[in-house]
C-alpha cells in the first residue's frame, strides 16, 4: 500500500423506481448488482470514502447548456433532475474542497444530449456532464475544463454542446464509429472554428483491449491535457467498453478501468453507459471508487476474467498506434488549421441532420458561427424537427467578446419570430436565458 | 410482573413492573468484580416469597459482551475467510488467526469457486496444532448464499470447537462488518457461556422458574438460552437500556431527541414516530465496525463535570474530565459549579463553585453571576449545535429511489426528553433548539424500566431470484426452491412467518408480534432484451418497542 489515499465523494444513486420501459437497458435493475458489490466490499466505511445525497438540478441549470424544445420541463422527468443534479453535487464538493475527487454513479446517462434537443437520443435527455460544466462555471468561476469521455459509443452530445467553446476540451474514445451507434466521430472532428483542437476523438477498433486503450491514454490523452491545462478533468465514465458488454465490441476490463482513471485521475467521474449490469458494472465500478480513492484495486477482477482470451490482435496494436500517431500530428498542427478551415468566410455554418433513437424523431439544423479571433463566436441555430417543431437560438459563448454580443444581441432582437415556434437567447457570459 | 434489572457501571437498579407500572425499585452500587452478587442483591430487594410466583419474566441488560471485548478479555480466534477476488485482504481488519481458503460467491449468490475439503482439513490442522477452540467462517456474498460457509464448518467442526458463521449473524451486505462481527462473537462466546450459566444459577438461587431475557444492542429482549448462539447481539445492552428507557418514561409517539447527560459525556438518541432509530449499517465497538444492529446513538465529550477553560477570551468547555465539580471537591470549574452558582442545583459547597468561577469571570470582564450565565448557555449551545448536525445527517442519509429523494420521511424533532444529573440545563437546551423539554419522571431508574418493558425484537432478509428459482433467507441458514411464479407479495409472506417463528423461539409473546415490512423490492431481470426472471428482497422486522399494555393487562387479571 505506497499510493497516496484520496478523499473521494460518491454520488450514488441508482434510481430503482425508474425504467425508460420495462426490458430497456436503462432500467431498474442497471446498478443492482453495482450496489450489492459496493455495499459488499464496505466501500462506504472507508474514512476517505464519503457518500452524498444528491442535489436536483433546476430548469434554470439546464437552460445554460441546452436549447431544450419546447422546455426543459416537457424534456425531462425527476430522474434527469437528480441524475444531473448528483453531477453537480459531485462537482460542488470536490470544488468546495469538501473532497480531493468524486464519483456520480448516477443515471440516466446524458453525453448523447446534444446543444438542441428535442427528445431523447441513445438514452440521454439531457447532457449531465453540460448542465454541471456550466452551473459550476457560474458557480466557481472555472474557465477551463476537460472531458474524457471514456464510453464505449461517441460522446457526440458533448462534442456538440462544446463544439464552439476553445475553453471546454472535448476528448472520446470510443469504438468505431463505422461499428457502432451513434456512427460519428472521426478523427477530423475536430472543433469549431473559434475551437480547433478543443475536440479530439480518437476511435478505436472493435476487440481493443486494456493494452490498446492505456496507450490511448499515455500517448494521446495525457499529453494533450498536459498541453490544454484544464483545471478539472471530468471522466464522462460509460462502462460499455467491457469485454462483456452486450451491445458494444470492446475487450477492456475492470483491471482496465481502474489503471485508466489511475492514470487520469479525473478531478470528476461521471457515469454514462455501460450495460452488462451483472458481469461488468459492479467490478468496474469498484475498481473505478479504489482507484479514485487511491486504495489497492490490483485483486478487483470479474469472475470469468480471462487475460488471455480478451487480448488485443497484433493487428489492433498496429492500428491503435497508427491512429495515435495521426491524431497527435492533427493536434500539433491546429495552431496553422484556423486559415485553411476559415478562409476568408466571416460566418461558417454546418448542416445536421440529428436521429433521436430514443424518441423516434428526426431534426435537420443549421448551426452558424462566426469567426472570430477574441471568443468562440457567437453562434445561430436554425433547428427543425419532423415533430413539426421548428426553433431558432442564438447563443453567446461563455468567453464572449464584445463584438459577437453586439452581433448576438442584434440577431436575436431583430429576428422575426413568425416562422419559428420558439426563438431563444443563450448568453452563456452572463447566464442570461430569454425565449420569445 | 416483569422484574428489569439494568447493570450500570455504577449502579445497578431493578424494577418490578406489574400493569405496566412501576411498583417497586431499587438501586444498589455494582460491583465490577462480582456482577453475579450486585444482580442478586439488587434482585433480593424486590422480591420475596410472596410476590416470586407473580413473575412473568426477569430481563436483563448486560456489560457483559461490551466489557469483555473493551477490555480484551476475549478468546483466540481462527478465522477462516472465503474472500475471493475484490478489495485485497490486507486492507481489512481481519483480528485472530486468518485463513484465506478458496471458495467465493458472486453478488447473486452463484458459487463461482467450491470450497476444497483437502484445503481445510489442513487449515482444521493447524488450527488444532494452535489449540484454537472458537473459530468463525465468513465467505463474501455468505448472506447471499450460506452453503459454502456450511460447507467449510461441516469440514471443520468437532466435539471440542466453537464455530460462529458470518450468515447467521446479519442479512446485510458488508464483508469487512461481517469478518469484524463474526470474529467479536466467536471471541466472547466462552465468557459469554459462562456468564448465562451464572445467571442461570442466580435463577435457582431465588428459587424460582421464570424465563429471563437479555436486552440486545437493538433494544429488542431475547430468551438467555437462545442468545448463546448470538452472544455478540448482546453487546451496547447498557446503551439500548437507557434509549428504550426514555421510551418507557416518556412514552412519546411524535419525532424527539433524547439527551443523556453524565459526568463525561452527553449520548443523545433519535426517535421517529416514538421509534427509536436504528444505526444504519451497524453499532461500533472497539473501533470495529460491525453489522450488529443496534439503537443510534451518539457520545459527545460535554457533561456536567467537563471542565471550564477560557481560551483566546472565550468559553472552553470540555471535552476533558478531570474529577467531580470543584463544589465538590474537584480540581476545575464545571458546568455544574454554574448550575450551583445559579441556583438551578442545590448540592455540595457553593463557595467552592464561586471559587472557582470567580477567575473566570475576571477574565471575562464579567460578573460570577453573568459568567455562570455564559458557561451553561455555553453548554446548552453546545450539545445544540451537536444534535442540529445529527439531524442534518440523519436527514441527509443517501437514498436510492426517487420517491424516497422527494417524499422521502424528514425527522422534525417536536420534544427533547432529558435525563442524567445535569438535566436541570435542559430549559437552556431547548430555549437553543426552539422546541420544548421535559424531564421523565422515575428517570433515576428508566434504564431498568426500559429493559423490563421492552418487547422482542429480530429482522429477517429474504432474497428470492426466480431466475435461480431460490429463495434465501441469510440468518436462518435457509435455501429452498421456489417456483417461476414466485412474486413479491409470496415473498413479504415467506418473511412474515419466518419472521413470526424466529421471534416466537426468542421469547415475544403473540401479541408483541408486531411486523413492519422495510424493504420490499423487485426487479426484472432481463438478458438480452428478455425477461429471465424477477429478483426479489425483502427485509421484515419487529421494531424496537415496549410490550403492549394492553396484553399484559391481560395476562395478570
Amino acid at each position: 500500500m505506497s499510493k497516496k489515499l484520496k478523499k473521494t465523494g460518491l454520488i450514488f444513486f441508482p434510481a430503482f423506481d425508474w425504467a425508460i420501459s420495462p426490458n430497456h437497458p436503462e432500467r431498474e435493475e442497471r446498478l443492482l448488482y453495482t450496489q450489492d458489490q459496493v455495499f459488499e466490499e464496505g466501500l462506504l466505511d472507508f474514512p476517505n470514502i464519503v457518500e452524498y445525497k444528491p442535489d436536483i438540478a433546476t430548469y434554470a441549470d439546464i437552460n445554460r447548456c441546452h436549447i431544450c424544445v419546447p422546455n426543459p420541463q416537457n424534456l425531462t422527468t425527476s430522474s434527469h433532475l437528480i441524475s444531473a443534479g448528483g453531477a453537480i453535487t459531485a462537482a460542488k464538493k470536490v470544488l468546495s474542497g469538501e473532497v480531493d475527487n468524486a464519483f456520480a454513479l448516477v443515471r440516466p446517462p446524458g453525453h448523447h444530449s446534444m446543444l438542441v434537443a428535442h427528445g431523447a437520443r441513445g438514452f440521454c435527455n439531457i447532457n449531465i456532464e453540460a448542465v454541471m460544466i456550466e452551473h459550476i462555471r457560474h458557480q466557481f468561476g472555472i474557465k477551463r475544463i476537460a472531458v474524457v469521455d471514456t464510453d464505449c459509443h461517441h460522446g457526440d452530445g458533448t462534442q456538440d454542446i462544446y463544439w464552439n467553446d476553445p475553453d471546454v476540451l472535448c476528448i472520446s474514445i470510443h469504438q468505431d464509429g463505422r461499428t457502432l451507434y451513434p456512427g460519428t466521430g472521426f478523427t477530423d472532428d475536430f472543433g469549431g472554428p473559434n475551437a480547433l483542437g478543443a475536440t479530439i476523438n480518437i476511435p478505436l477498433p472493435p476487440r481493443t483491449s486494456d493494452e490498446g486503450f492505456l496507450f490511448v491514454l499515455d500517448n494521446v490523452i495525457l499529453p494533450i491535457l498536459e498541453e490544454f491545462k484544464p483545471e478539472i478533468i471530468i471522466n464522462s465514465a460509460g462502462q460499455d467498453n467491457h469485454y462483456s458488454d452486450p451491445i458494444t465490441n470492446m475487450s477492456f476490463s475492470a483491471q482496465g478501468y481502474a489503471l485508466l482513471n489511475e492514470k487520469l485521475a479525473p478531478d470528476i467521474a461521471v457515469l454514462e453507459g455501460g450495460y452488462s449490469i451483472e458481469k461488468a458494472l459492479p467490478y468496474v465500478n469498484v475498481g473505478i471508487i479504489l482507484a479514485m480513492a487511491g486504495l489497492d484495486f490490483s485483486q478487483v477482477r470479474e469472475p470469468d476474467y480471462d487475460a488471455q482470451r480478451i487480448r488485443q490482435s497484433p493487428e489492433i496494436t498496429r492500428l491503435i498506434e497508427e491512429e495515435a500517431r495521426n491524431v497527435m500530428t492533427l493536434f500539433k498542427k491546429k495552431k496553422n488549421l484556423k486559415k485553411q478551415v476559415t478562409g476568408s468566410a466571416a460566418y461558417i455554418r454546418r448542416e445536421k441532420n440529428i436521429y433521436y433513437d430514443t424518441d423516434n424523431i428526426w431534426e435537420k439544423q443549421t448551426e452558424t458561427v462566426r469567426v472570430c479571433d477574441q471568443c468562440g463566436g457567437v453562434v445561430m441555430i436554425d433547428s427543425a424537427a419532423d415533430t413539426g417543431k421548428r426553433i431558432y437560438a442564438v447563443i453567446l459563448p461563455n468567453s464572449c467578446c464584445p463584438e459577437c454580443r453586439e452581433n448576438g444581441e442584434n440577431f436575436f432582437a431583430r429576428m422575426n419570430s413568425s416562422q419559428y415556434n420558439h426563438v431563444y437567447f443563450q448568453d452563456r457570459q452572463r447566464d442570461v436565458f430569454i425565449v420569445k | 410482573m416483569i422484574l428489569g434489572i439494568d447493570v450500570g457501571g455504577t449502579h445497578t437498579d431493578a424494577v418490578l413492573v406489574h400493569n405496566y407500572q412501576l411498583i417497586r425499585k431499587a438501586k444498589v452500587l455494582t460491583n465490577p468484580a462480582n456482577i453475579m452478587a450486585s444482580l442478586l442483591e439488587a434482585a433480593q430487594k424486590l422480591i420475596s416469597g410472596e410476590n416470586i410466583n407473580n413473575i412473568d419474566r426477569i430481563v436483563l441488560s448486560t456489560t457483559i459482551s461490551t466489557n469483555a471485548i473493551v477490555q480484551e478479555k476475549i478468546s483466540r480466534v481462527a478465522m477462516v475467510l472465503l474472500s475471493g477476488p475484490g478489495l485485497s485482504p490486507e486492507t481489512l481488519d481481519l483480528g485472530g488467526d486468518v485463513y484465506f481458503a478458496r471458495g467465493y460467491i458472486n453478488h447473486r449468490g452463484i458459487p463461482v469457486k467450491n470450497v476444497n475439503s483437502r484445503q481445510m482439513n489442513e487449515i482444521s490442522d493447524e488450527i488444532a496444532r494452535k489449540q484454537i477452540r472458537d473459530i468463525g467462517i465468513v465467505g463474501k456474498f455468505s448472506s447471499r448464499n450460506p452453503q459454502q460457509e456450511m460447507d467449510a464448518a461441516e469440514l471443520l467442526q468437532n466435539n471440542s470447537r466453537h464455530i460462529s458463521l458470518g450468515h447467521t449473524l446479519s442479512g446485510q451486505l458488508n464483508f469487512p462488518r461481517r469478518i469484524a462481527t463474526t470474529y467479536l462473537n466467536a471471541a466472547i462466546h466462552d465468557i459469554y457461556q459462562r456468564f448465562v450459566k451464572d445467571v442461570q444459577q442466580f435463577i435457582e438461587k431465588i428459587g424460582a422458574d421464570i424465563p429471563v431475557y437479555i436486552l440486545k444492542a437493538d433494544g429488542g429482549t431475547i430468551l438467555i438460552g437462545k442468545s448463546m448462539e448470538c452472544p455478540v447481539q448482546t453487546i451496547h445492552s447498557g446503551p439500548s437500556a437507557g434509549i428504550m428507557g426514555v421510551l418507557a418514561t416518556a412514552r412519546m409517539k411524535e419525532d424527539a431527541v433524547a439527551l443523556d447527560i453524565g459526568g463525561t459525556t452527553t449520548d443523545i438518541s433519535v426517535f421517529a414516530d416514538g421509534v427509536p432509530l436504528l444505526e444504519p449499517s451497524g453499532v461500533s465497538i472497539n473501533g470495529r465496525k460491525t453489522l450488529i444492529r443496534g439503537l443510534y446513538t451518539k457520545s459527545i465529550g460535554l457533561g456536567g463535570d467537563s471542565v471550564v477553560q477560557i481560551e483566546k477570551g472565550h468559553l472552553k468547555i470540555g471535552p476533558q474530565r478531570e474529577g467531580p465539580a470543584a463544589a465538590l471537591g474537584g480540581p476545575f470549574p464545571t458546568p455544574t459549579d454554574a448550575m450551583i452558582v445559579q441556583g438551578i442545583v442545590d448540592f455540595g459547597d457553593r463557595q467552592k463553585a464561586l471559587d472557582a468561577i470567580t477567575p473566570l469571570a475576571q477574565k471575562l470582564h464579567m460578573t460570577v453571576q453573568d459568567a455562570a450565565v455564559a458557561i451553561i448557555e455555553k453548554m446548552a449551545a453546545l450539545i445544540s449545535d451537536h444534535v442540529r448536525e445529527i439531524m442534518a445527517e440523519i436527514n441527509n442519509k443517501p437514498v436510492y429511489t426517487i420517491h424516497e429523494l422527494l417524499e422521502g420521511k424528514i425527522i422534525e424533532p417536536k420534544i427533547l426528553y432529558v435525563a442524567g444529573g445535569p438535566a436541570a440545563v435542559a430549559p437552556f437546551i431547548a430555549k437553543n433548539l426552539g422546541y420544548p423539554y421535559s424531564i421523565p419522571e422515575h428517570s433515576e431508574v428508566s434504564n431498568a424500566l426500559g429493559v423490563a418493558l421492552a418487547r422482542t425484537t429480530a429482522e429477517v432478509t429474504i432474497l428470492a431470484d426466480t431466475e435461480k428459482r431460490e429463495l434465501i433467507i441469510s440468518e436462518e441458514g435457509r435455501l429452498q426452491s421456489i417456483p417461476r411464479s414466485f412474486a413479491l407479495a409470496d415473498a413479504v409472506e415467506v418473511g412474515k412467518a419466518t419472521l413470526r417463528e424466529k421471534a416466537a423461539g426468542m421469547g415475544a409473546r403473540p401479541e408483541d408480534i408486531i411486523m413492519e415490512v422495510t424493504e420490499s423490492q423487485e426487479f426484472n431481470m432481463v438478458r438480452d432484451y428478455y425477461t429471465t426472471g424477477k429478483n426479489i428482497r425483502v427485509k421484515v422486522q419487529i421494531k424496537p418497542g415496549l410490550i403492549s399494555a394492553g396484553a399484559e393487562r391481560a395476562n395478570d387479571v
